[in-house]
C-alpha cells in the first residue's frame, strides 16, 4: 500500500499550508485522499500507512477517523447512496426514497448489495434542504429525487461500472 | 424589492470566474482598504456597520474583531466558517458556489484588517465539489495580484488555503472547527480562553461566518453607515434566507430585515406560499436548533403585532411565544406534517452530532431520541411528554458547547406549542400510525390578554 509519486507531490503540497511542524493538520485531507485511493474505505493498514506518512502515532490518525462520519470504517460498495432523511428531507418524502431504494435493490440502510456494487446508507441533514429529497453519491449531490430519479441513477452507476470493466 | 448587496449579481453568466467578476466592480473593497485605509479602519467600519455574525449567534463582528489579541511576533489567523450544517441552512454553499470571488475578496480585506497572513476556510466535507470551486478562485485571485506578496504593493502577504472537513455538524462551533483544523476530533474546548486570544495551534484567531465575511465587501465599498441604514434597528446590512419544507419556491433569498414573515412566506417574489395549496401549520425560522412556532404565533406576536424577519422581532416573545433568526434556515411545515415526527428527526441528528464530552449532551440526546420514537410509533405513556421535557432542561446550559441547548429548544419549543399533538399520539396509539394530527387549531388567531386581567398581570 503506497501513494503513487504525484499523491506524495500532493501531500507534500497539503503539508506545507500549514507552520513547521504542524504536520498534524493534514490528516483529514490525507485520509479523504487514502480512503478514496484504497478502496473507498479505511482499513487498519490505511489507517497506518496515512500515520507514517504524517509522523503521527497510530491512535492519533484512529481517534480522528472513527470520529468523522464521512470515513468509512468498513468496506462499502462501488456505489454509496447516502440519502438525508432529517427535518426539511424529511417532510419532502426522503423515507419513501429510502424504501423505494429498497425495493429496487433490497438493501436497508447499512447494507451492500450481493454483488457488491451498491451501499446504501442514511445520511443526517447535508445541506441541500431546498432541493429535497437528495443523497450524495462520490462527490457530487442528486436532488429532487423522484422513483424515476433513483431509477436513473442506479441504471448510470451500472453503465458506469460496466464500460470499467 | 430589498436591496440585494450579496446575490446582486449572482446570477451574471460566467461570474463564477475572475473576469465576469472583476468586470462586474469585483475586487474594489481591496483597492479601496490596502490602499487608503489602515487596518484599524477597516474594523471600525466594520462596528459601525452594526454586521452581526450570520452564522447563527448574531454576534457583533466589529466587537469580535477588536477582541483579537495582537501580541509581538505571534502569528494571527482567521479562518472562515463553511462548516453549514445545521438543518435547513444551506445559503454559504449557494454563495459560495455562484458567486466564490465574493468570499475570497471578502477575506483578503479582512485578513489585512485583522493582520492574518494565511487565513483558511474550513469547509463542510459533503461540499465536496465547492472545494475546487473555490480552490479556482484563489487561484485566478493570486494570478492577478490579489494575494501572495506584498499585495497591490502595501507591503501585506496573504495566503488563502481551503480545508476540508469530514462529516461533524460539532465543527460548526467554532472551538470544535480549530481542534478539527488542527487534525483532530471535533472536540469542542473549553472556554475561556476565547480564539481571540488562543485559538488555531494557540494564536489569536478571528473564527466567522461565509455571509459574514461576504459582507465586509459592500461595507467597505459603501461605507459602514450607509450599510448601518439598510434595514432596521439592530438588524442592519441584509440576510441571506435559505427557505425550505412545504413551500412552492425553496430556495435562497436575501432579504433587507424589514419584510414581515407573512409577506416572506406568501408572496412570489420569496417562498410563493405553501406548496400544494396546503394551510400553514408551523415553522422553524432560523434553523433546526431556535423554537419551532405554530402559525399563529409565527405570523403575529403574542401582542398581536405583525412579526418581522429580523433580529428583533423574530425573537419577541422571548422563548415563550418567540423564537430566533439564528442561521436563517427557514423550515416550513404544511397542515399534512406531524409535529412529533420532525422534532424525531430532529433529536436523532442532534444524537447523531453529539461529540460526546460532556455527559448531559451525550446521554441526553440519545434519551430523547428513543422516547419521541416511542411517541411517533404510538408506544408512548403520558409521563413522557413530562420527562421529555425534563430531559431537555437537564441538557439546556450544562454543556461545554452550545450544541447541548441546540438539542434541547427545538424539543421543548415542540412540547410548549404542540403538546395536544404530543398527547393525541398517546392516547391513539393506532390511529397515530395512519394519519397525522393535521393543523388543529394552531393557526387560529390568538387573543391578546386584555390588560389588567388575569394572574400575574401587573
Amino acid at each position: 500500500m503506497k501513494f503513487t509519486e504525484q499523491q506524495l507531490t500532493e501531500v507534500g503540497q497539503i503539508i506545507a499550508r500549514y507552520p513547521e511542524g504542524r504536520q498534524k493538520s493534514a490528516l483529514l485531507p490525507v485520509l479523504h485522499m487514502a480512503q478514496q485511493e484504497f478502496g473507498g474505505w479505511l482499513s487498519a493498514e490505511t489507517m497506518d500507512y496515512v500515520a507514517s506518512l504524517l509522523h503521527l502515532e497510530p491512535i492519533e490518525v484512529y481517534e480522528v477517523a472513527t470520529f468523522y462520519s464521512m470515513y468509512n470504517l468498513k468496506p462499502v460498495g462501488k456505489y454509496l447512496f447516502e440519502v438525508c432523511h432529517t427535518g426539511p428531507c424529511m417532510l419532502n418524502g426522503s423515507d419513501d426514497i429510502v424504501d423505494y431504494i429498497y425495493e429496487k435493490l433490497g438493501i436497508r440502510p447499512g447494507e451492500t448489495t450481493a454483488d457488491g456494487m451498491f451501499t446504501l446508507k442514511t445520511a443526517e441533514c447535508l445541506g441541500a434542504c431546498g432541493y429535497a429529497p437528495m443523497m450524495q453519491l462520490g462527490m457530487h449531490y442528486r436532488e429532487h429525487l423522484t422513483k424515476e430519479k433513483v431509477d436513473s441513477i442506479i441504471e448510470e452507476c451500472r453503465k458506469n461500472a460496466a464500460s470499467v470493466n | 424589492m430589498g436591496r440585494k448587496l450579496l446575490l446582486e449579481k449572482a446570477h451574471i453568466e460566467g461570474i463564477r470566474g475572475y473576469d465576469v467578476y472583476r468586470r462586474e466592480g469585483g475586487y474594489r473593497s481591496v483597492e479601496k482598504a490596502l490602499k487608503t485605509m489602515s487596518p484599524d479602519a477597516i474594523t471600525e467600519e466594520v462596528k459601525k456597520s452594526g454586521l452581526r455574525g450570520r452564522g447563527g449567534a448574531g454576534f457583533p463582528t466589529g466587537m469580535k474583531w477588536s477582541f483579537l489579541a495582537k501580541p509581538e511576533g505571534i502569528p494571527r489567523y482567521l479562518v472562515v466558517n463553511a462548516d453549514e450544517s445545521e438543518p435547513g441552512t444551506f445559503k454559504d454553499r449557494y454563495l459560495m458556489e455562484f458567486i466564490p470571488h465574493l468570499l475570497i475578496e471578502g477575506m483578503i480585506v479582512s485578513s489585512f484588517a485583522l493582520g492574518s497572513r494565511v487565513s483558511y476556510i474550513y469547509i463542510r466535507g459533503e461540499y465536496a465539489w465547492i472545494v475546487g470551486i473555490l480552490e479556482q478562485a484563489i487561484a485566478e485571485a493570486k494570478n492577478n495580484g490579489w494575494l501572495g506578496k506584498n499585495i497591490l504593493g502595501s507591503g501585506f502577504d496573504c495566503e488563502i488555503y481551503v480545508q476540508r472537513g469530514a462529516g461533524a455538524y460539532i465543527c460548526g462551533e467554532e472551538t470544535a472547527l480549530l481542534e478539527s483544523l488542527e487534525g483532530k476530533r471535533g472536540n469542542p474546548r473549553i472556554k475561556p480562553p476565547f480564539p481571540a486570544v488562543k485559538g488555531l495551534w494557540d494564536c489569536p484567531t478571528v473564527v466567522n461566518n461565509v455571509e459574514t465575511i461576504a459582507a465586509v465587501v459592500p461595507i467597505i465599498n459603501e461605507g459602514g453607515d450607509a450599510y448601518s441604514k439598510i434595514g432596521v434597528g439592530r438588524s442592519t446590512g441584509t440576510k441571506l434566507i435559505s427557505a425550505c419544507g412545504n413551500i412552492n419556491k425553496p430556495g435562497v433569498y436575501e432579504i433587507d430585515m424589514t419584510i414581515s414573515v407573512e409577506e416572506f412566506i406568501y408572496s412570489d417574489e420569496y417562498c410563493g406560499g405553501i406548496a400544494r395549496g396546503k394551510r400553514l401549520k408551523a415553522c422553524i425560522p432560523g434553523g433546526s436548533s431556535v423554537p419551532i412556532l405554530p402559525a399563529n404565533l409565527l405570523l403575529k406576536t403574542a401582542k398581536g403585532e405583525t412579526r418581522y424577519m429580523n433580529y428583533e422581532s423574530l425573537s419577541d416573545g422571548g422563548f415563550a411565544t418567540g423564537s430566533m433568526m439564528g442561521s436563517g434556515g427557514f423550515i416550513v411545515l404544511d397542515e399534512d406534517q406531524c409535529v412529533v415526527r420532525h422534532t424525531y428527526t430532529l433529536a436523532r441528528f442532534y444524537r447523531h452530532e453529539s461529540c460526546g464530552q460532556c455527559s448531559p449532551c451525550r446521554e441526553g440526546t440519545g434519551w430523547m431520541e428513543k422516547i419521541l420514537l416511542n411517541i411517533e410509533k404510538g408506544k408512548g405513556k403520558m409521563s413522557d411528554i413530562n420527562l421529555l421535557w425534563d430531559i431537555q432542561r437537564k441538557i439546556e446550559g450544562n454543556t461545554i458547547c452550545p450544541l447541548g441547548d441546540a438539542a434541547a429548544w427545538p424539543v421543548a419549543a415542540a412540547i410548549r406549542h404542540f403538546r395536544d399533538e404530543f398527547e393525541w399520539h398517546v392516547e391513539n396509539p393506532e390511529e397515530c400510525l395512519r394519519k397525522n394530527y393535521g393543523l388543529a387549531n394552531y393557526a387560529r388567531p390568538i387573543q391578546p390578554a386584555p390588560v389588567g386581567e388575569g394572574a400575574g398581570t401587573a
